[in-house]
């Protein structure tokens, strides 16, 4: 059982801020299903100040009490300040989360960046990367930009630092040499070196975790407003190599027609945009 | 606050009667069986009853047990000395649902021996396909090692069967048994089996002892070296208490072993038919009809399986999760991925693992309250609006 703090305890048991802020004037979404924690964070700005804040969070003790710290150090301050607040800034609030649960604190800083950049109309709710960078950890999707900011900004000395606060590498373990070099990187040994080939079609290249985050923002932006159109709607299910497990949900479940809406209109539209291997089912 | 303990395939309770047993080999009875004096002779004496009784539950010759510290020795024993006895031999198979005593062992031979391993898969159901093992099987095969019994979701495979089909093929077979003993009934007499382990502390015997089969005439090359104990095959002064413990807790499953079929079995059920109705959204994992009778395994989906374990803690109740978050591995359980459960499920999966302590009333706790820890959790959670799936069973 981990030891969490007496404070970590108590957010995580009584939430504060827990739930959707309506007319919220930012919104950051990061995470997802597949990686086991996913952090909605909604703020509300006057003049200037952040009058409140509310967050969703799928994840385990540390992401949720981490949310609720967050939330609770947000409101009532200028956003230039809050800004400024790191990771670090959400654990000591919390007495300190355990090593290995330091990417949840983590997770706070990066909603909270979306939000406000959201907000000011930078970008939109869920964080995407550049892919300008070197993608590190595979299974979970880690840039070394952002493994680089996390040794700088808490002194990371160890791979097993790395995991604990971004969970690069917790996974497969095949990026643990990657990561020992970014060490050595981040302390002025060595270069970090980029990709420069071109993709024969979007997804080429793509790492499990970068096709999901493809294939989910298709469906949200492609797939969706059309079938809403027709009072219909889809939800992603499961996200097997090739195959897609998608539902039909409102008047698409029982439209006659069903069969050649998974073919035509997200099967086609997956293909065209992601990967043609892609074979859609309905689960 | 009252324990609910739900938690017996990681432990169990040492039954009092095994307590009993034990008690006098602490202040009393505390010779070295190995001793020459009558002080230490009365200790060997009740070790060879000890393995008398294992061996009565597994229906074997009481010299082919070998007493060891655990389920994790025994299974690493039993898999090195099969290498050790055909050096010529490089290719084991196993499966992609063993205990970490079995998988982490044949990756470091991968990795640092040289071995060629074979990892058999699941199907939804975490279910082995015959055919697929048949084939798996190379004239260089030194050992097939495969669990009786899934620690997780409680799946029985058919290790009769591939033990007679490892048999035919002249592969040493092993079965890692240590979830199956003590819960359904095994035959040793039967079944080709040339080894298998088992494990104290998970049938109401103390941690720090376990067993190993070897069927006579095995070729067997022992992995402690050292002292003359267990007829030369486990070196080391043998842990009295946990091998007197071991007996009587073998003696005691033989007892109560159609109460687990039955009784425990129907508080399982019981449980499990009762979340399943109750949570949306809530999948059994595991193969419904074959399955050990005290094993549930749930996923509740769209939450994450520690924070469900904290919120139960809260009220005394203890299960176990295949969540990430639970390990530190940061990747849900190995056996949910490999029977291919979805990400949206495998992070919410809870294991109640029952046993003859359990209680109706304790049952109906756990129904009264889980639903409403679920429906909590879900409340907080960004995938909420994706929760009107009705009610499903795998």
């Amino acid at each position: 059982m981990w030891e969490y703090t007496d404070k970590v305890k108590d957010h995580f048991l009584n939430p504060r801020n827990a739930g959707k802020l309506e007319n919220a004037d930012g919104i950051g979404e990061v995470g997802s299903l597949a990686c086991g924690d996913a952090l909605t964070l909604y703020i509300k700005v006057e003049e200037g100040i952040i009058t409140d804040a509310k967050f969703q969070t799928f994840g385990c003790a540390s992401a949720i009490a981490s949310s609720s710290a967050l939330t609770e150090l947000l409101i009532g301050k200028p956003v230039e300040e809050a800004e400024k607040l790191t990771n670090k800034d959400i654990a000591e609030y919390l007495g300190g989360l355990p090593r290995e649960k330091m990417h949840c604190s983590v997770m706070g800083q990066e909603a909270l960046e979306q939000a406000i950049k959201n907000m000011r109309g930078e970008a939109g709710t869920k964080a995407e990367h550049s892919h300008e960078g070197e993608l590190i950890c595979e299974c979970f999707g880690i840039f070394d930009e952002e493994i680089l900011r996390a040794i700088k900004e808490n002194d990371l000395k160890t791979v097993e630092d790395i995991t604990n606060f971004t969970k690069a590498g917790g996974g497969c373990g095949k990026c643990l040499d990657d990561l020992e070099r970014l060490l050595n990187e981040s302390k002025g040994e060595g270069v970090c070196e980029t990709p420069s080939a071109q993709p024969e079609f979007p997804a080429k290249g793509m790492t499990n975790i970068q096709r999901m985050h493809l294939i989910e923002s298709v469906i949200d932006d492609e797939i969706r407003p059309i079938l809403q159109n027709d009072g219909g709607d889809v939800s992603l299910v499961d996200i097997d190599k090739d195959t897609v497990v998608v539902k039909l949900l409102g008047m698409c479940s029982n439209c006659p027609s069903s069969k050649l809406t998974l073919t035509n209109l997200v099967q086609g539209k997956l293909q065209e945009k992601v990967d043609p291997a892609i074979i859609v089912k309905e689960g | 606050m009252k324990t609910i303990y739900m938690d017996n395939n990681a432990t169990t309770q040492v039954a009092p009667e095994v307590f009993d047993a034990i008690k006098p080999y602490f202040m009393d009875l505390y010779g070295n069986p190995s001793s020459m004096h009558r002080f230490g002779g009365q200790v060997g004496v009740e070790i060879k009853k000890a393995r008398e009784q294992v061996a009565k539950l597994l229906n074997c010759d009481p010299k082919e047990i070998i007493f060891t510290s655990c389920g994790s020795e025994s299974d690493n024993t039993a898999i090195r000395s099969a290498l050790n006895a055909q050096p010529d031999k490089k290719h084991i198979i196993t499966t992609r649902v063993e205990h970490p005593a079995i998988l982490s062992l044949c990756k470091y031979l991968e990795k640092k021996e040289g071995y060629d391993v074979t990892y058999l898969g699941t199907d939804e159901h975490g279910r082995l396909d015959l055919d697929e093992y048949k084939s798996a099987i190379r004239k260089d095969t030194a050992i097939v090692s495969i669990m009786w019994a899934n620690n997780e979701t409680g799946n029985i495979y058919p290790i009769e069967e591939m033990a007679k089909i490892a048999k035919e093929n002249n592969v040493f077979f092993h079965t890692d048994a240590v979830q199956a003993v003590g819960k359904i009934a095994i035959d040793l007499e039967k079944t080709p089996i040339d080894m298998l382990s088992l494990s104290g502390h998970k049938l109401h015997a103390p941690k720090g002892v376990g067993a190993l089969f070897v069927r006579k005439r095995l070729p067997f090359r022992p992995f402690l070296i050292g002292g003359h104990q267990e007829g030369s095959r486990r070196a080391g002064t043998e842990n009295t208490t946990g091998i007197v413990a071991l007996g009587k807790a073998c003696e005691l499953a033989h007892e109560h072993m159609e109460a687990e079929n039955t009784e425990v079995k129907a508080l399982r059920d019981k449980l499990e038919n009762g979340l399943l109705a109750a949570v949306p959204d809530s999948v059994l994992n595991g193969d419904r009809d074959n399955r050990l009778p005290n094993t549930s395994n749930i996923s509740f989906g769209y939450v994450e399986g520690e924070a469900i374990l904290l919120m139960m803690d809260q009220l005394g109740i203890c299960a176990s999760s295949g969540s990430a978050c639970t390990s530190g591995s940061l990747e849900p359980s190995h056996v949910l991925r490999a029977m291919g459960v979805p990400f949206t499920f495998a992070h919410g999966s809870i294991r109640f693992s029952l046993s003859r302590f359990n209680t109706e009333e304790e049952i109906d706790f756990v129904l009264e309250n889980m639903p409403k820890i679920i429906e909590n959790l879900r409340k907080l959670s960004p995938f909420s609006a994706e929760i009107e799936l009705p009610t499903a069973t795998r």
